[in-house]
């Protein structure tokens, strides 16, 4: 009873938008790959630390079918006061830059009702969800629930057993080489977020050579 | 808001017609509404008769086959390569696709609505034009001749063009009518004493309410359907399109695509309330341009003189180069231009013959051999061409032959007046060599065949190339059947075409970097022609001869025979036959970029897509050498 009263309070204390986006989680159906909508998306930091650095921009597109809608793609730039200098050359993005920059916490919001209940794809996806839950927190909000896929552990899964080595690191780069893709826009979080979806696509058509490929083998 | 997605999908757009014709910002209005689509290796994007998607696509990396399906049998129309478009026909014309739209390898397309293309291309005068002269040039294409009628339109030079187009059409003034109560009788009396082929029908007060056309008579009267003494309103057109006067050519070209029809009925105020003035045939648009293959080949059959011809045939020139700005399909360019080089020749023997106190004594006939015979000369080259006349008795040989070269003198130099120039190693008719009775032809050949060399090997590989180009059909086919006759007692030819085949290795060194040319005037330049199209040409000569197919010269129509005969490697086929047109139109472009015949290319002109295009192409020639050299025991 007590621990009821407790859960029912912090329900309360949610904001709307927050409150939505629980709501389309848990509504969630399990649906083929075809039909699942994945948000494949990226984030540019100030730096590599969790507590200490901040996300500058986000950049997402969302695929259906293999299918990339450019009107339906999501990019925010991001106010901080935490600025690095160092990390300028790999993002440049400027702190005061050309680009329109939101509070963080209107990025937070748009970025939940965009990705809705889709399935988030990423490369070290890990890193990017902490940076999104590390807003989440400073909001007071519990963590992101949506499920995951790294495409550096699934382009691993998709080699032949022979070839797999668990010790190697697959960068980004390194998946552009191995898979052919073009490396332009690399580094900002939209161009990286494309890059992603292209080496996503081109991973699942691998591994769904026998055309049997379910949805829960991409998850871990 | 910035959209970095849409920015790269406009850096590719901003590179590839028609989207090069319009202003960055309208391109970039169109790329953020883009969708991309990824397509792993034989997967469908669409099928012959589904209904339209609302997109038109350009393809951003991979290969997109284009597939006609007829009687159950299945063929390859096109591969669509990076910055190709295709669907886009079925979206203006409002049909069911005509083709099937099959992923080559894996690949990126991008899918383009067509609102948005359409809002931000409106009255866009360089994108129809585009868009006409694309469409119009599948008009050689047998699968779309029907739909597409005459409406063929190709323009000399830009301002020519502005002008014919921009300019109101000339339509016929007083045009055949009958009122609706007349009878198909009454019509078609009228029709043929005035030998005109299509009739307005009109109402009490003259304004337009159908059309009958020969056709209509054709199919609805002669076939049984419908009695003589039926109303012509029974198997009229109805409603018919109607257009003002003021109407320029290109919209009337554009109205009778949109509207699949061949005549527009043109009224006062241009809708069908009010009374008919005129009518327009595609003919008539026709005619109000100057410049357009039909006419051209007309006029070469009117010349009188040699000069005439050269003039004429120095438009083809500007032609060819309308054709590869807009990207035209090279099948289609080569037909088109092998088409006038043969009526070209054909006229300047005509001309000839007229110079000879005497007609011929006996039958003869002309052949092209090398590009020309193979169908694949595009800009000017050197004329290589051979004579056969007919058998005569021992007393006459002597004075026919004399005939036949001094006919073959007076050709080949108008020939090289009008631009071919002489071949330098005199494979000519005028050479007494290469001009002989159909008996010491048959003996060439055998000898060829039977005793063939490595010098001979050199010298007679592009007369299995011939082609019959003027005079007598059956003594050309009479010595093919002489060649698959001998070819079945040796294969030493074989042998010999192989090796030659093979004699030039892969395009690409070890380090996948192309392989130059080591001195002379071309050092450091990349020879397009010996190490890529030859080589190709020389395997399908071989197979094809191997697989005693003939009456095909053509290199690229030759790989896809193969494919049909050899369904094992139908694959490496259909991709040598792809290369070819791939690797001959880049030579043509170089050729025209740097007014030679584009043989040596300078690999620090081309951007990076270029190479990448270029390294594609010489896979297979790789991998058809290797079949060779399995196939015919040959060491490199």
């Amino acid at each position: 009873m007590i621990f009821n009263w407790f859960r029912k309070r912090e329900q309360l204390l949610l904001p709307n938008y927050f409150l939505a986006y629980q709501e389309s989680i848990a509504n969630t159906k399990k649906l083929p790959i075809e039909e699942t909508r994945f948000v494949v998306f990226d984030t540019e930091t100030t730096g590599f630390l969790r507590k200490k650095d901040r996300v500058l921009s986000i950049g997402a597109i969302s695929l259906k079918d293999n299918i990339i809608n450019v009107n339906a793609s999501f990019e925010v730039y991001v106010k901080q006061k935490i600025f690095k200098a160092e990390t300028v050359p790999i993002h440049g993005i400027l702190k005061e830059g050309k680009f329109d920059k939101i509070t963080e916490l209107n990025a937070l919001k748009l970025f939940l009702k965009y990705i809705g209940n889709s399935v988030l794809v990423g490369h070290h996806v890990n890193f990017d969800v902490q940076m999104m839950n590390e807003i989440l927190k400073r909001n007071k909000l519990p963590k992101l629930l949506n499920k995951t896929v790294d495409t550096a552990l699934l382009y691993k899964k998709s080699k032949h057993t022979i070839y797999q080595n668990e010790e190697k690191h697959y960068s980004l780069d390194n998946l552009c080489d191995e898979l052919n893709i073009s490396k332009s826009d690399r580094h900002t979080a939209s161009g990286d977020a494309y890059i992603t979806a292209i080496a996503f696509l081109k991973i699942l058509s691998r591994l769904n050579k026998k055309g049997d490929l379910k949805f829960r083998d991409l998850l871990a | 808001m910035k959209n970095t997605i849409s920015e790269r999908v406009y850096d590719f757009l901003k590179n590839y017609p028609p989207f090069n014709l319009l202003p960055a910002t309208k391109i970039l209005e169109i790329s953020s509404e883009v969708k991309i689509i990824y397509l792993e290796k034989g997967k469908v994007l669409f099928n012959q008769n589904d209904t339209n998607h609302k997109h038109f696509y350009i393809v951003r990396n991979g290969g997109i086959s284009l597939h006609k399906n007829s009687q159950n049998k299945r063929t390859l129309i096109d591969i669509c390569d990076g910055g190709d478009i295709f669907g886009l026909r079925p979206l203006i014309s409002k049909e069911n696709y005509s083709l099937d739209a099959i992923a080559n390898e894996e690949s990126i397309v991008y899918g383009i609505p067509i609102t948005i293309f359409e809002a931000v291309s409106e009255n866009n005068f360089k994108i129809n034009k585009y868009l006409l002269t694309s469409f119009a040039s599948t008009s050689f294409d047998p699968y779309t001749n029907e739909q597409n009628n005459n409406i063929f339109t190709d323009y000399i030079s830009k301002d020519n063009l502005e002008y014919s187009n921009l300019h109101s059409v000339n339509y016929t003034k007083k045009p055949l009518k009958c009122t609706v109560k007349s009878t198909i009788k009454e019509a078609a009396i009228k029709m043929s004493a005035q030998k005109i082929g299509c009739i307005v029908v009109v109402d009490d007060k003259c304004l337009p309410k159908g059309i009958i056309t020969n056709s209509d008579i054709k199919n609805k009267i002669a076939t049984g359907l419908f009695s003589i003494d039926t109303s012509v309103k029974e198997i009229m057109s109805s409603p018919v399109i109607t257009q003002s006067k003021n109407l320029t050519v290109l919209d009337a070209q554009l109205q009778m695509i949109k509207h699949k029809v061949g005549h527009l009925c043109i009224t006062v105020d241009g809708t069908s309330n009010s009374k008919l003035i005129g009518i327009l045939t595609n003919h008539d648009v026709l005619a109000s341009l100057g410049n357009n293959p039909t006419v051209i080949l007309k006029e070469i059959k009117r010349a009188k003189k040699t000069k005439e011809i050269r003039e004429i045939r120095n438009k083809v020139n500007l032609l060819l180069k309308s054709y590869l700005e807009q990207n035209i399909p090279l099948s289609h360019i080569s037909k088109i231009i092998s088409e006038i080089n043969d009526s070209v020749t054909i006229r300047v023997i005509e001309l000839s013959l007229k110079k000879m106190d005497t007609p011929p004594p006996v039958k003869f006939s002309w052949m092209a051999l090398g590009s020309q015979g193979r169908k694949e000369q595009l800009l000017y080259t050197d004329q290589d061409n051979a004579l056969i006349f007919e058998d005569t008795t021992q007393e006459d040989y002597l004075a026919t032959k004399n005939y036949f070269l001094k006919l073959a003198g007076h050709v080949t130099k108008s020939l090289h007046k009008i631009g071919y120039e002489y071949c330098s190693a005199e494979m000519m008719a005028s050479n007494p060599e290469w001009c002989m009775s159909l008996s010491e032809w048959k003996n060439q050949f055998n000898d060829w065949i039977i005793n063939i060399d490595e010098k001979a090997i050199l010298l007679s590989s592009i007369f299995f190339d011939f082609n019959h180009v003027y005079g007598d059909i059956t003594m050309p086919k009479e010595l093919t059947t002489n060649i698959f006759k001998t070819l079945n007692k040796s294969s030493r030819l074989f042998t010999f075409l192989g090796k030659e085949a093979i004699a030039s290795p892969s395009p690409l060194g070890f380090f996948k970097q192309f392989l130059v040319e080591n001195n002379g005037d071309h050092k450091d330049s990349f020879n397009i022609k010996t190490r890529a199209l030859i080589p190709l040409i020389n395997a399908a000569r071989l197979l094809t001869l191997s697989n005693k197919i003939s009456e095909i010269n053509n290199t690229a129509q030759r790989f896809e025979r193969l494919a049909e005969v050899e369904p094992q490697n139908k694959e490496l086929y259909q991709s040598c036959s792809y290369a070819f047109k791939a690797l001959l139109k880049f030579k043509t472009k170089q050729g025209i970029l740097h007014n030679d015949s584009g043989k040596f290319i300078q690999l620090e002109s081309l951007t990076k897509e270029e190479k990448l295009k270029l390294k594609r192409c010489f896979k297979p020639i790789r991998e058809i050498q290797e079949v060779l050299s399995i196939r015919y025991n040959l060491t490199i």
